[in-house]
């Protein structure tokens, strides 16, 4: 476990907050998964699964991808945003 | 009988010891210099990383009672019981910025339930007794479904009696066991547990999606069969797609229910047991595996319709226990000692989060009862005492409440829980956000959201089982005087209604002028991390600043 870092503390003040335009791509994962128009349907079959079932599970895809790219996009800014 | 179970009750018995002695060595794991402080027992010390978030979040949210119940849902009524898995989607990107908002705020003032956040935030001691007695009230049937689902595992095996004391015997032991490294080790020992726990979940289920189609003649078949099943079956409401009058439940239960899941005090404990605010976002993004393994487990009743499973009579003459497909699956189809391990993942699948569930009630007990309204010293260690002994009783409470009641009292319960948990979340979580709020207004609100979402319940009926009420979540729109037999989730109706009134409210008394409390949080709160400075109101010790005597 790492002991806290020796260098000055960087304070809340000077920390980029939560105003970053990539949060606004959290909206897709909330919106498409509860469209039943997209996944409610028994064709076309993967591996046997009808598409309410594969797709709805490759949504879980779509909510990993995203929150890891906002992640990604909007961590350990330096000083700017 | 159970002695034609032998093998799975050997198997079971044996990893339940286990993960028992860990539970109780979990005490000297990353221990603290001072275990007598609520952020330790109750929290971990505030201090766990990517991995142990991970096993502790996920074995906190998918509980063993979900593990049975989804399944058991899918085998009855098809389509709808999937919607688990949107659900447990859509909730990540949810709360990918609130609970970050929320570790920060809880970081920077030492706060340990939500009700000591809101508290703090509207200047509201009553506002914030009722966040902490909505929190208990939720989250005390919950502990006992986890019962429960190991109920269903030891029925199976034919761990049953003829007295009711005979019957229980096994899951008194179990939870007294359970309570016993609880009390001693805290929120160390779900933590601990969680990577056994979680690691023969994944074992189980990678072997059963794999295993059970190839025995069961291919995934196609699963379906063609289920599909057959509620084809010929009279109830409107099954099949294997949505039809037009579930769809509107379907969301909205999915949407209310991710709204509803990290109001419950268990997944915050969760949540504020972690060092970082890097650590939540990143478990935002790796906690959904534990989606697609609800997802593939939601299946599982879809083989037993496959594989001809008859559920188990239940309690009552006449009634079959629904909860008893999954164990009855894995019966039929893997060899015993396979089985015995299944089994006890779901038994050991059952005491993680019924150690965090007692955990986060006793915290809300001692923070926003104990502490402010009966004794307002209380040192960190008394706290942490309290804590202690509350989480005894609340699941002494819980194994009451499956010994001496039937069963599905619990289940409605928990029902009507996930409703009322929602309505604290414009006090929670929106007042993460501001607070534009009045607390008068919340208030107001919190009460009309629970009027109308207790009505709503108390008129769901269902014919198929007899129920004139509390039978459901799903309510007929034509109640409302609309002209549709489409349903809704009544938890979203009562949450807006909450909102609108205190909405309206806040207006109202903001032009009377009516006192509106300090707010003891200031906006760069929102935004602290690791390493800040604590603002902990008394003379607490220095947490932050060496949690480890060299590094």
């Amino acid at each position: 476990m790492a002991a806290p870092e020796p260098e000055a503390p960087t304070t809340a003040r000077s920390r980029a907050k939560d105003h970053s335009p990539w949060n606004w791509l959290l909206f897709i994962p909330i919106v498409v998964p509860l469209i039943p128009a997209f996944f409610n349907a028994d064709s076309p079959r993967l591996f046997g699964f009808p598409r309410f079932y594969w797709l709805q599970l490759a949504w879980i895809i779509l909510g990993v991808a995203t929150t890891t790219l906002v992640y990604q996009m909007t961590k350990k800014r330096g000083g700017d945003r | 009988m159970w002695r034609d179970h032998l093998t799975e009750i050997i198997i079971f018995s044996l990893l339940f010891l286990l993960v028992s002695a860990m539970g109780f060595v979990a005490a000297r794991w990353r221990a603290p210099r001072d275990m007598a402080h609520l952020d330790e027992w109750g929290l971990g010390g505030r201090s766990f990383g990517g991995w142990i978030t991970w096993f502790l979040v996920g074995g906190d949210l998918y509980t063993a009672y979900t593990f049975v119940a989804v399944p058991a849902l899918i085998f009855g009524a098809g389509a709808a019981g999937f919607f688990a898995v949107p659900y447990t989607i859509v909730i990540y990107p949810l709360v990918f910025l609130v609970l970050c908002r929320l570790w920060s705020v809880s970081h920077r003032h030492g706060f340990v339930t939500p009700a000591d956040f809101v508290r703090n935030r509207f200047d509201s001691p009553i506002l914030a007794l009722l966040i902490a007695i909505t929190g208990i009230v939720a989250t005390m049937p919950y502990i006992a479904l986890q019962l429960v689902g190991i109920e269903a595992v030891l029925k199976t095996m034919g761990v049953t009696g003829d007295s009711a004391l005979a019957r229980h015997l096994p899951i008194i032991i179990a939870f007294a066991i359970l309570a016993a490294y609880t009390y001693q080790s805290g929120l160390r020992a779900p933590a601990l547990i969680a990577f056994v726990k979680d690691s023969l979940i994944y074992i189980v289920i990678l072997v059963a999606v794999v295993y059970l189609p190839y025995k069961l003649g291919g995934w196609g078949d699963i379906f063609d069969a289920a599909d057959a099943k509620f084809k010929a079956s009279p109830a409107p409401g099954d099949g294997i797609l949505l039809n037009a009058n579930n769809q509107l439940q379907y969301v909205t239960l999915a949407f209310g229910s991710a709204l509803a899941l990290f109001l419950y005090p268990h997944s915050i404990t969760g949540v504020l047991a972690s060092k970082n605010r890097d650590v939540i976002k990143r478990n935002m993004s790796a906690l959904p595996a534990y989606s697609l393994l609800l997802g593939l487990i939601a299946l599982l009743g879809y083989m037993a319709i496959a594989a001809g499973v008859k559920p188990l009579p239940g309690a009552k003459a006449g009634s079959v226990d629904g909860n008893t497909v999954v164990p009855l699956l894995f019966d039929s189809q893997f060899p015993d000692w396979f089985a015995g391990v299944a089994y006890a993942a779901i038994g050991i699948g059952a005491l993680v989060p019924a150690a965090i569930m007692s955990i986060a009630a006793a915290n809300l007990f001692t923070r926003n009862i104990y502490k402010e309204y009966l004794k307002r010293d209380a040192s960190p260690a008394q706290e942490a005492n309290v804590s202690k002994i509350t989480s005894l009783v609340v699941k002494v409470g819980a194994v009451a409440c499956i010994v001496f009641l039937d069963p599905q009292f619990s289940i409605d319960l928990q029902l009507i829980g996930g409703v009322i948990i929602l309505q604290t979340l414009p006090a929670v979580a929106l007042g993460l956000y501001t607070r534009w709020f009045h607390r008068g207004a919340l208030i107001a609100g919190w009460v009309a959201g629970m009027g109308l979402g207790m009505w709503m319940l108390y008129q769901i009926a269902n014919p198929a089982t007899g129920k004139k009420h509390f039978a459901g979540s799903a309510f007929p729109l034509e109640k409302f005087g609309f002209d549709t037999p489409k349903t809704i989730y009544v938890g979203i109706v009562a949450v807006l209604v909450n909102l609108a009134v205190a909405a309206l409210l806040t207006l109202v008394l903001r032009a009377a002028k009516v006192a509106d409390g300090v707010d003891g949080t200031t906006p760069d709160d929102y935004f602290a991390d690791e390493g800040d400075p604590r603002v902990t109101p008394g003379a607490e010790r220095d947490a932050d600043a060496a949690p480890e005597p060299v590094a």
